[in-house]
């Protein structure tokens, strides 16, 4: 260790800059939402095992379309947060805050494509307690409780996600987090990539059913 | 893909701060682009895929794909590939915790119903 | 110096981190404080504020069983106690207790390091903390009145009951998150901040056992966390998941609950061992034996928790196979708690032992743990656990090993680490008294339950048979005696508080760093950060000890 001997300014900038420990911290954090999501797929993978039938008749409801169109959105909003980390580190500051805005566009359209799913089922009078949901099997309405929730709570790890970059960008724009101070960034990248793999993971096991 | 890049910190504290400041390690814009057209070629098979019966080993397709395409995701986007191999070990206590209690749920499941 | 050579001056003559003028003034240099040392403070005073509210619950719910039928309490009413005894007693006071008050207090200083990796985080988890506690006392006083669910929640009772469950649920679920954050932050600590030449292997147990402790915190509370937002969905939209009327499956709802609980239950007892590894060697005057062993079973101990949640739901109806597997499981755990006990009577004998009170509780909790650790063999053994389930031999065993194990070693921590934390000492020869005091208070309590419970009593009954009378009274008899011992106990470290004499900054001739720092310890606990040589526990270079006495 090389600041034994040094002085207390340098232990300072170890407090209060430690980009790998940032890191470390936020990867702990992306634990915990996986073991979020893992109590849900617990779940999830309990009742399809109980009523396997139950669930492939309930998937043909959804928009197989809508649910790749909505795949394809997330992947690429990825894409560009991992590209706005290199324009960053090219010191190309007004091109990191461009792909970062189209991650925020592309995170609106996917509620956007959300809420019409959402409310397309709730017009058929798919929802809990709803009329069409009463009179379907017990397999349908649990795939249907399980969608509502799965999918409502990764809507709302978008919104953060969103917000998160969202602070990021104002911190791009006040040269806060720059070239060589970029961890902060590094971070909200990796929560949204969590929230994208979640996506990966429910797309085939809520629209891929047959 | 630059090796100098890697950054070499394998630690834990007790030793060496390289790593307190983060270094540039992510690939160039180019790999970037080819791993999301992978994916979304991935995307294209498992809806393909999906059209077609495959009986009880549909799922497991379909798990199969979504599990290699996370892995694009974490080993490039996340760039867990390129970083302290501390951050894999602790990816992998995570996934085997979550493994295990869901086998373990499973076999009350499985033999229950 | 402790811990070998070194290269630390004197860290003497610098202000304690109690009159260090920082930014704030007043209350506000505690509501907004980030340093480790003020935050384990405050969540001293919140805890044994929760412990006292819920203790004095306990004693009413004693006072109610004198006496088949009513005695002085409606049914309800010791329904709505049973529960908020039990969730006080664990969300805000065991998993906390230890982790939160001593971990941040004594974590960074026994690492070499000035605080936290996330301080600001550190706070934030405290006032979520508060926050859960507050909104649990809101959900007293609001909607359908307190609820009456026991402290597990099963459905579908608590999705039928008209009590105000939403809300307690949800104070729950915000104090898993100021678990997590705590984990995540030590985990951070342990990995980045260790001081130079702390490796892993000389890391003092205790600090071992709080990184097992974390990762379980990290990675089994957000399974409670959903589960309990899958109540409050329930009770809301009725979305049917755990409802049985329209396909769900309560017995699911009882796995996510225990795969997070019974890990819990190692979040509880891993830091008090933790304590233990580090009071023995102190009073012992002797290196720890075994110290690799016990650094390793703490993370055994984590490990194998994660597979025996199973044997909660052994008369629920699960399949017999995942029965015969979870019972199997079950046993591991008793390896690595065993290989601990072992180690510690291990480095007990041909040692100095120095019986002073931290040390007498320690004892306490061997002999109290032994008894908890044996009868949960015969629950965690299938064809015994039929016949025992859901009686008080069920509650005198988890009394046994939480009360008995977190609780005993909260108090011994209290009095271990009482004179650095604030610089004073308490009344040696009371402090005694009162270990002894709640040593027979505590078996009086317990102990009957066991008798009571083998011969058939249910727990959470409001009334029972006449024959089981005599051992309600002397279960009573006992609360009676053990509330008195913990009454003395605080009062006895009140007064030295007040007008203790001032605490030499190494009383017991510790030999890890804190005990290198002044009493109480500077702001940022060390000027210059130390460099360890040895292990934790060399007693070969202690220097101090000659303010003992």
């Amino acid at each position: 260790m090389s600041y034994n001997t040094d002085t207390q300014e340098i232990q300072e900038t170890i407090i209060h800059r430690d980009d790998f420990g940032s890191k470390m911290g936020m990867w702990l954090f992306l634990f915990t939402e996986i073991l979020l999501f893992g109590g849900l797929f617990i779940l999830y993978a309990g009742y399809r095992y109980i009523y396997s039938d139950g669930f492939a008749a309930a998937a043909t409801e959804l928009d197989v379309l809508l649910g790749t169109i909505n795949t394809i959105i997330l992947l690429t909003s990825s894409l560009t947060v991992v590209l706005a980390i290199v324009a960053l580190q090219k010191n190309n500051k007004d091109l990191s805050l461009f792909f970062l805005w189209i991650t925020q566009a592309c995170g609106l359209i996917f509620m956007i494509n959300k809420y019409f799913e959402w409310g397309a089922k709730f017009h058929h009078g798919i929802y809990p307690k709803g009329p069409a949901l009463q009179n379907m099997s017990e397999g349908e309405a649990m795939y249907f409780g399980l969608y509502f929730v799965m999918t409502g709570l990764h809507g709302l790890h978008i919104l953060v996600g969103m917000g998160f970059i969202g602070y990021v960008m104002y911190k791009i724009k006040k040269d806060v987090i720059t070239a060589t101070n970029f961890q902060k960034l590094e971070n909200s990248g990796l929560y949204w990539h969590l929230v994208d793999i979640i996506w990966i993971f429910l797309f085939p096991l809520f629209y891929l059913i047959h | 893909m630059e090796n100098n890049h890697l950054n070499g910190s394998d630690h834990g504290g007790h030793g060496h701060d390289d790593g307190h400041i983060a270094e540039a390690h992510h690939p160039s814009y180019g790999i970037n682009v080819l791993v999301w057209i992978g994916l979304l070629s991935l995307t294209a098979i498992t809806v393909a895929v999906a059209g077609i019966n495959l009986g009880s080993l549909a799922l497991t397709v379909a798990l199969m794909i979504a599990l290699v395409k996370s892995m694009f995701v974490i080993n490039f986007f996340m760039h867990l590939k390129f970083d302290n191999k501390v951050f894999k070990i602790f990816l992998g206590i995570c996934m085997v915790t979550f493994a295990v209690v869901m086998i373990l749920t499973f076999f009350d499941l499985t033999f229950r119903f | 110096m402790a811990n070998g050579t070194i290269a630390v001056p004197p860290q003497t003559a610098e202000i304690d981190f109690y009159n260090v003028r920082g930014r704030h003034k007043g209350i506000l240099s505690w509501l907004l404080t980030i340093d480790h040392k003020r935050i384990g403070i405050l969540y001293l005073g919140s805890v044994v504020f929760f412990f006292l509210v819920a203790m004095t619950i306990g004693v009413f719910m004693r006072l109610e069983m004198l006496s088949p039928g009513e005695t002085f309490m409606k049914p309800q009413t010791y329904n709505s106690l049973f529960t908020l005894h039990g969730v006080i007693m664990i969300f805000l006071f065991i998993i906390p207790a230890v982790p939160a008050v001593f971990g941040n207090f004594f974590l960074p200083i026994q690492l070499g390091a000035q605080d936290v990796q996330f301080p600001k985080l550190n706070l934030l988890s405290w006032y979520l903390y508060i926050i859960g506690g507050a909104l649990a006392i809101i959900s007293l006083f609001s909607g359908g009145g307190i609820m009456d669910t026991g402290w597990t929640f099963y459905v579908p009772y608590s999705i039928r009951t008209t009590t105000n469950v939403s809300l307690s649920v949800f104070a729950a679920f915000v104090l898993g998150f100021a678990t997590i954050l705590t984990g995540l932050n030590f985990i951070t600590t342990i990995h980045r901040l260790r001081c130079p030449g702390m490796t892993w292997f000389r890391m003092p147990l205790f600090a071992w056992a709080l990184y097992a402790t974390s990762w379980i915190q990290v990675l089994a509370t957000p399974v409670i966390g959903i589960t309990l937002v899958l109540i409050i969905l329930e009770r809301a939209f009725g979305i049917g998941v755990f409802d049985p009327t329209i396909g769900g499956d309560p017995l699911l709802y009882q796995h996510m609950f225990w795969i997070y609980s019974h890990p819990a239950v190692y979040i509880m007892i891993l830091p008090a061992m933790g304590v233990v590894s580090e009071i023995i060697p102190t009073f012992s005057k002797k290196a720890i034996f075994g110290y690799v062993p016990i650094a390793i079973s703490s993370l055994g101990i984590a490990l194998v928790g994660y597979l025996v949640w199973g044997h909660h739901m052994f008369s629920s109806g699960i399949s017999d196979t995942s029965r015969v597997i979870f019972s199997l499981l079950t046993f591991f755990v008793a390896l690595p708690s065993g290989i601990k006990v072992f180690n510690w009577v291990a480095t007990l004998y041909k040692g100095s032992i120095d019986v002073t009170a931290p040390m007498l509780y320690v004892l306490l909790f061997i002999f109290i743990f032994s008894i908890g650790g044996l009868t949960g063999l015969a629950l965690g053994a299938l064809n015994t656990d039929l016949h025992l389930t859901d009686t008080y031999f069920v509650v005198g065993h988890f009394h046994y090993v939480m009360f008995g194990g977190m609780g005993i070693i909260f108090f011994a921590s209290l009095h271990y680490w009482f004179p650095k934390m604030f610089g004073k000492m308490y009344n040696e020869k009371v402090a005694k008294v009162a270990a002894i005091w709640i040593g027979i208070g505590f078996n009086t309590l317990y102990f009957p339950m066991f008798i009571m419970g083998y011969l058939g009593m249910p727990r959470r009954y409001y009334d029972y048979l006449p024959e089981f009378q005599t051992y309600h009274i002397i279960a009573t008899v006992g609360s009676w005696i053990l509330v008195s011992g913990i009454l003395v106990m605080f009062f006895n470290l009140l007064q030295g508080l007040r007008k203790g004499r001032k605490a030499p900054d190494n009383p017991w001739g510790g030999t890890t760093l804190e005990w290198t720092v002044s009493s109480p310890p500077p702001m940022e606990n060390f000027k210059i950060i130390p460099e360890v040589t040895t292990g934790p526990y060399d007693h070969t270079h202690i220097h101090g000890q000659e303010d003992n006495k």
